[in-house]
């Protein structure tokens, strides 16, 4: 039993943040502006925000959730900040969305590097990791689902299943949710009755940096203790939980969970007894996450239904 | 009393105007027609009237009263509310949705649907508007969407209504509850502007007409003292042939023999075209009538090699095409105006040039030794733009996109009458044209005639019953009548075509 508990938290610290920057991704995809850079700008997400931490956290009292979540808000602004680059160039300039995607992917593990090497005199940008709960107050005692989702975790992980809740509802349930839909779909139908593309996309993918600037900071910190540049290709894996979860909130939920699953079996297989016992080489578990991405999107990316209009940049005059 | 007044506007683009000094008045309860050819300026003066573009001369007035617009909000805060040639709908939102977005209700900021509901079905009662509010938008009929547009305009309670082209999509049943609704509104006080170029449609439900020619204003004349040649006249400068003048020809052999050819939907399962049999003899029109989606597509996707026939033989000129890919079908004498000119017509970014040696770009005469010879495909498309008359910005440079839908048909048509086939499959080549241009591809397709047999598919009677010297009539994938157009009438054809009637066809002797 205490093996099964092991992966449930195991898997939610590689499911959070891949759902939050899925969910990130989804608001940029659903106005209508592909949005590739979601690696890119976990980078930034993640290397400001232990920037911040490094700066700021206070070696007197390291497992302050509250240093944490400002952290966050860094990371949320930095994401949006490298968003407003890219929606001003896919919706301002009309340019080439992938384009405008790969510049920001390129830029920031090099930005990263290039000011922690400048500053820091060393690749990496380290923080002190004490963030982790031991046992959530009474919830944490609960049988069963206490041990599964409420001891040896994360604040951010209550973040995560937060955001998911606000995103369904955002998306299906207000205003703001069906204009953001319409403007993926069919930008001629808003833009004929009043509502303008531009500002909807503009939210779009501000939305989508924030998350992602956050689901950066969300990846690093519980599992390692300095930033290198690097998120390890998980914006790109996003992007597959996002297209694998059809756009939709549940399903990215769903994805993502799987996913989580499968890299908690990648990083700690030697951990699980059974697992060890089967004999199978290494680099078959960490080769696992990669091949079920590959075998799930080339089965089920047919049959997902794309934002029609995702990847066009809206232009009133053509026919 | 006029309830709109668009007095003295003049827009201009660069190098050309596109509204010159013109005046339009709309009276209160009236249906008044908006008549021109494709780029005579009708779109500009509604996107002024709308608020995209800004005039440079002129005013608009509403009861009298100067007003501004400035955009689609401003329109809809007047009143104004237009039916897009191209609906404006969301595929996959529902009815409902579509007719909210842009002024959503909400409670506690979350989207409330349910009084809106209830008012979009009282409407739609009202105005004999039939829709199911919770249908998705990509599950239901050409016609029921445009039910959805009107809608839209009557929840924002708009009183002018704007209709742009709004029978180019519809089949004739559409078009007939359509002109009833128009009526039904008119009769509720509302105030409709109908912008077409089909002349029996304004004379059956208009009240008077504008007339607009190349952005100047010819006049606005009262409808029921107005003839169609006179009002056709004032639309292109000059006199027009409704009516076509057709010699008697003796057929030849035969150009194309089909015999049982069957497709089979891949998803349904269900057979789309079934069983047809038929031929066209050289020095022959033949016509497929039937409404929109009686295997009409299907059989000519079978016939051109777009898509694969599931049983059945096609023999074109003596030659068994059936099997053979679309070049080597070409290469046999085949030639296709397509029903979808943007998707298969045409590469819309290419330029005119190139789009004219689509099928011919291997041939000796336009490369040698896999270089493409620009001044034989440059020399080629200034023949055939003098000889076709189309008509674009930049002679064979010009983007085919950028030209106009009546200059893309008669690329098209320039592109395959110029191969002389021995065989024309022409689907609904006048579709969303203008008066002058279809008298011209019609006056073409006669000509071809000289060549070899034509297959014409259409949609429109007035075309089937001119331009043809057979018809055959689809109905379920089956031709259910083989008639001669001189001998059958309207009613009789709208029997055939809606499956109330249907003829044991003779067999054919060769």
């Amino acid at each position: 039993m205490d093996m099964f508990y092991f992966i449930v938290q195991q898997s939610m610290v590689f499911m959070i943040p891949l759902m939050i920057v899925a969910l990130g991704g989804m608001f940029s995809e659903r106005s209508g502006i592909v949005n590739i850079a979601l690696e890119g700008k976990m980078v930034m997400g993640a290397f400001v925000g232990v920037l911040f931490l490094n700066i700021f956290q206070n070696p007197e009292n390291v497992s302050d959730q509250g240093i944490l979540l400002l952290a966050l808000l860094v990371a949320m602004l930095t994401g949006m900040l490298m968003a407003l680059l890219h929606a001003f160039a896919s919706i301002n300039l009309k340019a080439n969305q992938i384009i405008s995607g790969i510049a920001i992917n390129m830029f920031a593990p090099a930005f990263a590097i290039y000011t922690a090497v400048f500053y820091l005199d060393g690749q990496f940008v380290p923080f002190i990791n004490q963030f982790r709960i031991a046992s959530v107050p009474i919830l944490g005692n609960i049988p069963v689902l206490g041990p599964m989702l409420f001891q040896r975790t994360y604040i951010t992980t209550y973040l995560g299943f937060l955001i998911l809740v606000i995103s369904a509802i955002v998306l299906y349930k207000t205003k703001f949710g069906l204009r953001l839909r319409a403007c993926g779909e069919y930008p001629q139908a808003a833009d004929s009755v009043g509502v303008s593309v531009a500002k909807i996309r503009y939210a779009g993918v501000l939305i989508s940096g924030a998350l992602a600037g956050m689901g950066g900071l969300i990846w690093i910190v519980p599992i390692s203790s300095r930033f290198g540049g690097s998120v390890a290709g998980y914006g790109f894996l996003a992007l597959a939980v996002l297209i694998f979860g059809a756009w939709k909130p549940m399903r990215i939920l769903f994805a993502s969970f799987f996913f989580g699953i499968l890299q908690t079996i990648a990083n700690s297989f030697t951990a699980i007894p059974f697992l060890l016992n089967l004999g199978i080489p290494s680099a078959f578990y960490n080769m696992a996450p990669y091949i079920a991405t590959l075998l799930l999107l080339a089965f089920t990316s047919k049959n997902t239904q794309a934002p029609k209009a995702v990847g066009q940049p809206y232009d009133k005059g053509m026919r | 009393m006029y309830i709109i007044e668009m007095l003295n506007i003049t827009k201009e683009f660069p190098g050309i105007i596109a509204n010159d000094d013109i005046t339009l008045q709309l009276k209160k309860g009236e249906i008044h027609a908006l008549l021109g050819e494709n780029g005579a300026g009708k779109s500009t003066l509604m996107s002024v009237l709308f608020g995209l573009y800004t005039p440079e001369k002129g005013e608009i007035l509403k009861n009298g009263e100067k007003i501004k617009i400035t955009g689609p909000n401003d329109a809809t805060r007047y009143g104004i509310g237009m039916v897009h040639q191209h609906f404006k709908l969301v595929h996959n939102f529902t009815v409902l949705e579509n007719i909210l977005l842009g002024v959503e209700t909400t409670k506690f900021g979350l989207l409330s649907m349910v009084e809106a509901r209830a008012r979009v079905v009282e409407l739609s009662k009202k105005y004999g508007l039939s829709v199911d509010p919770d249908a998705l938008i990509s599950n239901i009929t050409v016609g029921m969407q445009q039910r959805v547009e009107i809608l839209k305009m009557l929840y924002r309670e708009n009183e002018i209504l704007i209709f742009d082209e709004p029978t180019a999509v519809l089949t004739p049943q559409e078009i007939d509850e359509l002109m009833k609704i128009m009526k039904d509104l008119i009769a509720e006080g509302k105030s409709i502007l109908f912008i077409t170029h089909k002349l029996d449609e304004i004379k059956r439900v208009a009240d008077r007409c504008t007339v607009l020619r190349k952005g100047k204003l010819v006049g606005t004349v009262d409808v029921k003292t107005t003839d169609a040649e006179k009002m056709s006249e004032m639309m292109v400068g000059r006199k027009v042939n409704l009516v076509l003048d057709k010699p008697e020809v003796k057929l030849g052999g035969v150009a194309l023999e089909v015999t049982n050819l069957t497709v089979k939907d891949k998803i349904t399962g269900k057979n789309v075209v079934n069983n047809v049999s038929f031929k066209v003899y050289e020095r022959e029109i033949v016509c497929i009538a039937g409404i929109d989606g009686n295997g009409q597509s299907e059989l000519v996707y079978a016939l051109t090699g777009l898509s694969p026939s599931t049983n059945g033989v096609i023999v074109m000129n003596g030659v068994n095409i059936s099997d053979l890919s679309i070049r080597k079908r070409c290469l046999a004498g085949m030639g296709h105006i397509p029903e979808d000119r943007h998707k298969h017509g045409l590469v819309l970014d290419y330029n005119l040039a190139y789009n004219l040696i689509l099928q011919s770009y291997f041939s000796p005469q336009f490369q040698k030794y896999d270089f493409l010879r620009f001044n034989e495909i440059y020399k080629n498309s200034d023949l055939l733009i003098d000889r076709y008359d189309i008509r674009s910005g930049q002679g064979g440079r010009t983007p085919a996109r950028s030209m106009s839908g009546g200059n893309q048909q008669k690329t098209i048509l320039a592109r395959e009458l110029s191969r002389e086939p021995k065989l024309l499959v022409a689907v609904q080549p006048t579709r969303g044209l203008d008066v002058g241009a279809i008298e011209y591809i019609h006056s073409q397709l006669i000509i071809e005639r000289a060549y070899g047999g034509v297959l014409l598919v259409s949609l429109e009677l007035d075309e089937v019953m001119n331009v043809s010297d057979r018809i055959l009539v689809m109905y379920e994938g089956e031709i259910v009548a083989d008639v001669d157009p001189k001998k059958v009438t309207y009613t009789e054809l709208g029997l055939y075509m809606s499956g109330a009637k249907r003829d044991k066809l003779k067999e054919e002797s060769a």
